[in-house]
């Protein structure tokens, strides 16, 4: 079995796995709570994952890459509004269309740019991190972006459960003809999470891209947009449990690579994120009424303020 | 109308006859030759090799050849519909570049019994299609060397793709090359399922740094193995191109596949009208592999000693796969004084002693 001098390199490498997961994940969370399913994460994080490799391929600039991959994410986030939201298009299909659509004209985007290698990535380190006796060379081992991307996660929490912002995001979530009757904007409260889920997934994609592997490829996400709207369902909407299943499914990923020759054939462990999605999604339909006191009402259903 | 259509028979009797003597047997004035690839053409990796070798091959016949690509195909059905289309096109040559689309260079041989197909890496023949293969674990084994040599843990790692005999060729050509110099050396395995997925590749280079490797080679497509080893401040072996912009002080060396030469030859035997279906089995020897530069790393004994093995690998004096060599299990898997049969070696399924992984039962 794996000995404890492999926890820390296991740690920081879960961390690493999970973040797009996290990031992607905590957008669509905002999304979903607003009562708005977008199935396009795929595609948006792709979106994201590609501009940003070309920016930061083409200018050097790794925060101009990072920024440009979030307004991606976000374009096309905008696109998908418009349709749900002003037209007020079927939300399943409209998804679906959107991933189809990413994964398309992020191939186009980045074509000039695959295999390509990126400059040299000089990420400032974290003041004061290193000095820290013991844990601070573990503390600089990880990506500045997963220290971002728990920072995203602290900020959701409290957005979305400490601020008056948040309870009326929830609010045109769980009852919009309410919201709209007390004088709330439902459409542009929807309009502004979806534009937030996209910038995060575009996030999640430059992460992939330009920090993590750092290439870019077509269809590099590999179904981790996939996952991250499962994860929102496994977690039962609430930002804790998107945190835990975001290491839980990227520990099972960086876990079968270190559980590989010992004993599981690794195309059984490949299947870990998939059978526990599949697993919790179960238990979530059994167990009825209390696992589903987070979802929100509406999700999925248009509204229609004039009704 | 009897008289329309005698005369319609007449012209269809003619236009069959000119035709007819138009397709001589043999020699062709030019070959049209088609490439089927599974991946648009990179920088770096498998299907930018192919190209290159295609456009050696244009550059070594001329206006003898006229070249086609279609790449980015899938496997499955709609790469039938796209050696159809090319053999349709006018093809007298087509290359299938990949081991995923054999059934489909079957299906379109048995329709276009006139078209030579050259599949690579496979096992179904007919007599126009062909196949072809390159004996990688001969530059392998000497990267092996070169690895062996630069650990300091006694630990190299492998990011895998799948357990294929000729994935396990690799494995197993380089190890035997490690052990060669230093004979206690472990190699470490981890599959990744997949010939390209970066991010899974990086995530098996970090894991199998973490469990001691400081020399990490891999038989996939992407060069994140690469860029995992630079960060990390280990080595790297790299595959199928020189990645050595991608790791300057991490690349000791990388295993390459050389096809242009292959490739006009090819051509070459088509216009002649001398091609048969054979089964090729491409050797360092016959030029249709080699190694990267040694990186300036490596110490300059090291160097030499690869150039001494690679001469007698050329010369035949030296087989990777000579006895005695056992399995994992321990098993006399090649006596002493032999060498593995071509057979067996090309459908080999076991690894060799000092490897560590599981392959499926």
């Amino acid at each position: 079995m794996p000995d404890l001098d492999l926890f820390v390199p296991i740690l920081i490498a879960t961390l690493g796995a999970g973040t797009p997961l996290l990031l992607a994940a905590l957008g669509e969370l905002i999304s979903e709570k607003s009562g708005v399913l977008n199935l396009g994460v795929e595609g948006m994080m792709l979106m994201g994952a590609a501009v940003g490799f070309a920016v930061a391929a083409g200018s050097g600039h790794f925060a101009l890459a990072t920024l440009c991959g979030m307004l991606a994410g976000a374009a096309l986030a905008l696109v998908f509004g418009f349709l749900v939201l002003t037209c007020r298009a079927n939300q399943v299909a409209a998804g679906l269309a959107l991933t189809i659509f990413g994964v398309g004209a992020s191939a186009l985007v980045g074509a000039r740019y695959t295999g390509r290698a990126l400059p040299a990535n000089e990420v400032a380190d974290i003041p004061f991190l290193g000095d820290l006796p013991g844990v601070g060379s573990v503390l600089l081992a990880i990506e500045p972006i997963t220290y971002l991307s728990l920072a995203c996660f602290a900020g959701v929490s409290w957005f979305l459960y400490r601020s008056r912002a948040g309870l009326v995001l929830r609010g045109v979530g769980d009852a919009p003809d309410s919201a709209h009757s007390l004088g709330y904007p439902v459409v542009t409260i929807r309009y502004l999470a979806v534009l937030f889920g996209g910038a995060m997934a575009g996030l999640a994609g430059v992460f992939l891209s330009v920090y993590y592997t750092p290439t870019w490829v077509e269809n590099m996400t590999a179904g981790r947009g996939w996952i991250a709207v499962a994860l929102v369902v496994f977690a039962g909407w609430r930002p804790g449990y998107v945190l835990v299943g975001a290491y839980l499914f990227g520990g099972a990923t960086i876990a079968q690579f270190h559980l590989q020759g010992i004993a599981i054939a690794s195309q059984i462990l490949s299947m870990l994120p998939y059978l526990a999605t599949i697993a919790v999604l179960v238990i979530i339909s059994c167990s009825g009424a209390a696992a589903l006191r987070h979802m929100p009402a509406s999700l999925g259903t248009p509204f229609h303020p004039e009704r | 109308m009897f008289a329309i259509k005698s005369a319609s028979a007449v012209a269809v009797a003619l236009f069959f006859a000119l035709f007819a003597s138009a397709m001589p047997a043999a020699a062709l004035d030019r070959v049209n030759v088609g490439f089927v690839y599974f991946s648009p053409v990179f920088d770096t990796g498998w299907t930018f090799e192919h190209d290159k070798g295609r456009k050696k091959m244009e550059a070594l016949l001329g206006d003898k050849v006229q070249a086609r690509i279609v790449e980015n195909v899938a496997y499955g059905p709609d790469s039938l519909q796209v050696i159809r289309q090319l053999a349709a096109d006018g093809s007298h040559l087509i290359f299938t570049t990949s081991f995923g689309f054999m059934d489909q260079t079957l299906e379109a041989a048995e329709l276009f019994p006139d078209v030579k197909f050259m599949h690579l890496d496979g096992y179904k023949r007919r007599d126009n299609m062909g196949t072809y293969s390159l004996r990688y674990y001969e530059p392998s084994y000497l990267a092996g060397i070169v690895a062996g040599a630069m650990t300091e843990s006694d630990t190299i790692g492998y990011v895998s793709s799948f357990p294929l005999p000729a994935v396990l060729r690799i494995i197993n050509g380089f190890a035997l090359g490690a052990q060669s110099v230093r004979p206690d050396v472990k190699v470490k395995v981890i599959e990744v399922n997949s010939w390209f997925d970066p991010g899974r590749e990086r995530e098996a280079t970090d894991a199998l740094i973490a469990q001691g490797a400081d020399v990490v080679a891999h038989v996939t497509d992407s060069s994140a193995p690469t860029l995992a080893a630079e960060k990390a401040g280990k080595h790297v072996v790299g595959f199928h191109s020189n990645r050595a912009s991608f790791g300057p002080s991490s690349q000791l060396t990388a295993v390459i596949p050389i096809f242009g030469e292959f490739y006009a030859e090819m051509a070459q035997s088509v216009l002649d009208g001398s091609w048969i279906a054979q089964a090729h089995w491409r050797s360092m020897a016959q030029g249709s592999l080699g190694l990267a530069p040694i990186g300036s790393m490596v110490p300059a004994d090291v160097q030499d000693l690869v150039a001494q093995r690679t001469e007698a690998l050329l010369s035949g004096e030296l087989h990777p796969f000579a006895g005695p060599i056992r399995d994992q299990a321990g098993e006399l898997r090649v006596p002493e004084g032999e060498v593995m049969a071509d057979d067996a070696l090309y459908l080999i399924d076991w690894y060799v002693q000092g490897v560590e992984g599981k392959l499926p039962e």
